[in-house]
């Protein structure tokens, strides 16, 4: 009895931790490419839901949740249609050869692929398709469709891409409260001279300089491919880098700002120790502006994934984008250009709603 | 990588560290320029990038007047050597010297980046401007616009600008006809950012009494808008800008280095980098070259426009 009814009194900051450990375990199984058991992501993803739908209806925010969702719906329709109009209607595609192909054959392929039907007609098709997720047909990989090519590569993007975030967050954090306790000092230059060093590093110069040392001479990592851990290493510290050099470097401003604010003063007059005032009031307090800067973070890192899967042959997203404007696929270039625009979308909308999470001075309307 | 929109962001630090507009509040603004113009000197580091970056452009400039051989001339009998006294940085698997295209890649590089930064400034200055200036209902739907290309990601806008612009041929001229993609993809693209922070600019700006004073005046809004809003965002468009060329110089490596970008045998910087990465394990110094030009370049811009944001921005004093 006096269990459940300590249950009922902890039970967000039990659910807390549990969404916090089903996470993290998600993050590190995935990471050593251990199997994972379905109930794994069920439990998480039920934890996650249960506690983002309790935060919106005791905040009051079903309202606006709703309003963000039917934006995001709103600006994915107009990209998708932009996006496909302009493909449309650009001269010459991958059918284009040499030699000219006989009548029957363009009209053929045309009638295949939907190409004879009037504009409109494509226009709607396609926008109905979508709606069940069905992306279209792939014009260079004969016989699949956009969404089973873009179902493959999307986990390989999003690991890579989860990682290197998280890389980011656990060096840039740490590197910039470091630099601003010691604020002026030899260690502080150095840590932000570094930092800098870090956003003007392009990935085509960090890449070949761990692949000679760590895969060349050290034989420690692969260097080619998504299959596990040794492959996984290098990738994302090249895709982590700048994140984690840019977060360095607004984690130190902040930290500096919220050291000079009256709060702090307060605590150190009531005799707080400097350790205490620093990670509990400082580190929180700061971390606050940070956050907000996770949206162009993660559009940085989608971004950066195209080098990065590049140079390591991963088989992600962004390597099919590259690929299917090489090949003028234009369905496949539409739909890795809608997934990734999704991604974006939900990513933002997700700060949005932490950001407000976390600063309660902040009101989502 | 650092496809990260860190104009932005440097951007954001500037407005959230409460640049309060003092230029133009109470003292007159030329003892306020000239002042950040005395801070600015005193900052070693982006003196330093300054020279660095006035003579990097000075080898773009003068491009074929510096390099020792043509960007395109192949020696076949020299390929792939190590760098030598004839060659200092070697030469690439088509018998190019290295020097020579490096020193060709930082005209193109430095062009493409300049010029789309001018272009997108331009336009996200009035687009901002505008918006900023009317509110309301206008000010709804042209940041709508923007957030819808707001939620695509820099790279993937890019390449589908460049698709689209490259199957359309503007140009018979094959070095035009190279750069034209790369060119009008990037200013497309880069406004974006720039017409928001100049918005935020010009909204704060709006509420300020001289701006009031002049409407009290009688004066039309354009002029308002040229004579006293703009002159008093100059100093954030400036330093957006040294953060923006960087940054276009990166985009353009990258559409280069994973082969979208401009196409050989034309030289930049990402272009080399593409190239050496095929013979990465044995001739690692092709790869190293062009990287190492891009990582200084991007260092000494990035140096240039804190060291501006910095003194320009009396908040930021001390820090």
């Amino acid at each position: 009895m006096k269990l459940v009814s300590r249950l009922k009194e902890n039970w967000k900051f039990l659910m807390g931790w549990g969404l916090l450990l089903g996470s993290l375990s998600l993050v590190v199984m995935s990471f050593f490419a251990l199997p994972i058991p379905r109930a794994l992501w069920w439990l998480t993803g039920s934890l996650a839901a249960v506690g983002f739908a309790h935060y919106t209806f005791s905040q009051n925010l079903v309202v606006y949740v709703i309003k963000r969702i039917l934006e995001a719906v709103f600006v994915i329709f107009v990209i998708a249609s932009m996006t496909f109009l302009l493909l449309r209607v650009i001269p010459g595609g991958p059918f284009d050869t040499e030699k000219a192909l006989p009548p029957e054959v363009i009209a053929n392929i045309a009638a295949k692929y939907n190409l004879d039907a009037p504009l409109h007609r494509q226009y709607s098709d396609y926008m109905l398709g979508l709606l069940r997720g069905d992306l279209g047909e792939s014009y260079k990989f004969l016989g699949r469709n956009v969404a089973q090519i873009v179902g493959e590569a999307l986990p390989v993007s999003l690991q890579l891409g989860v990682y290197s975030l998280i890389l980011a967050f656990m060096i840039g954090i740490p590197a910039g409260l470091f630099a601003a306790s010691r604020h002026n000092s030899f260690a502080d230059n150095a840590t932000m001279i570094l930092a800098i060093s870090g956003v003007a590093l392009p990935s085509f110069l960090i890449a070949p300089i761990l692949i000679i040392v760590f895969a060349f001479w050290l034989n420690w990592f692969e260097v080619a491919l998504w299959l596990g851990p040794e492959y996984y290493i290098l990738p994302v510290v090249v895709l982590g880098t700048s994140p984690a050099a840019i977060i360095a470097r607004l984690t130190r401003s902040s930290v500096l700002e919220v050291i000079r604010s009256d709060y702090i003063r307060t605590a150190k007059a009531k005799g707080l120790s400097h350790q205490v005032v620093l990670y509990k009031h400082v580190l929180k307090n700061s971390l606050i502006p940070v956050l907000t800067f996770s949206g162009p973070l993660v559009a940085g890192v989608l971004s950066g994934s195209f080098v990065v899967e590049q140079i390591f042959a991963i088989p992600g997203l962004g390597r099919h984008m590259v690929q299917s404007v090489t090949n003028r696929d234009y369905p496949l270039i539409l739909g890795t250009t809608l997934v990734f625009s999704v991604m974006l979308v939900l990513a933002n909308l997700v700060v949005d709603i932490l950001y407000a999470y976390f600063d309660p001075r902040i009101k989502l309307s | 990588m650092s496809g990260m929109r860190s104009q932005e962001i440097s951007a954001a630090m500037l407005v959230a560290d409460g640049n309060k507009q003092q230029l133009g509040q109470g003292k007159s603004s030329q003892s306020l320029w000239a002042e950040g113009w005395r801070r600015y000197k005193k900052n070693r580091m982006a003196v330093i990038s300054t020279y660095f970056v006035i003579f990097v452009s000075l080898v773009a400039i003068f491009a074929p007047w510096i390099a020792p051989y043509s960007f395109d001339e192949q020696h076949m009998d020299r390929i792939l050597q190590s760098p030598s006294w004839t060659h200092w940085l070697g030469t690439d698997a088509l018998g190019r010297d290295m020097l020579s295209r490096l020193i060709y890649g930082a005209r193109m590089s430095m062009a493409v980046g300049v010029i789309t930064a001018l272009i997108s400034l331009f336009i996200g200055t009035i687009y901002g401007c505008i918006s900023g200036w009317m509110g309301g209902r206008v000010d709804s739907v042209m940041m709508r616009v923007v957030d819808i290309l707001y939620s695509i990601p820099t790279l993937v806008l890019l390449i589908l600008v460049k698709v689209i612009f490259d199957s359309v041929n503007l140009f018979t001229n094959p070095e035009l006809r190279a750069l034209t993609g790369i060119l009008l993809a990037l200013s497309v693209v880069g406004w974006v950012t720039l017409a928001r922070v100049v918005r935020g600019q010009v909204m704060q700006v709006k509420e300020m009494a001289y701006v009031e004073a002049a409407r009290a005046l009688g004066s039309h809004s354009f002029a308002i808008v040229w004579r006293h809003v703009f002159p008093n965002i100059l100093g954030p468009i400036i330093v957006l800008l040294t953060f923006q060329i960087p940054l276009n110089i990166l985009f353009e490596s990258f559409l280069s280095f994973i082969g979208l970008g401009l196409q050989p045998p034309f030289s930049s910087w990402g272009v080399m980098a593409d190239d050496g990465w095929r013979s990465l394990r044995s001739f690692p110094h092709l790869m190293i070259a062009p990287g190492v030009a891009i990582f200084l370049t991007m260092l000494a811009f990035n140096l240039l426009g804190d060291g501006l944001r910095d003194a320009f921005d009396p908040q930021m004093r001390g820090r």
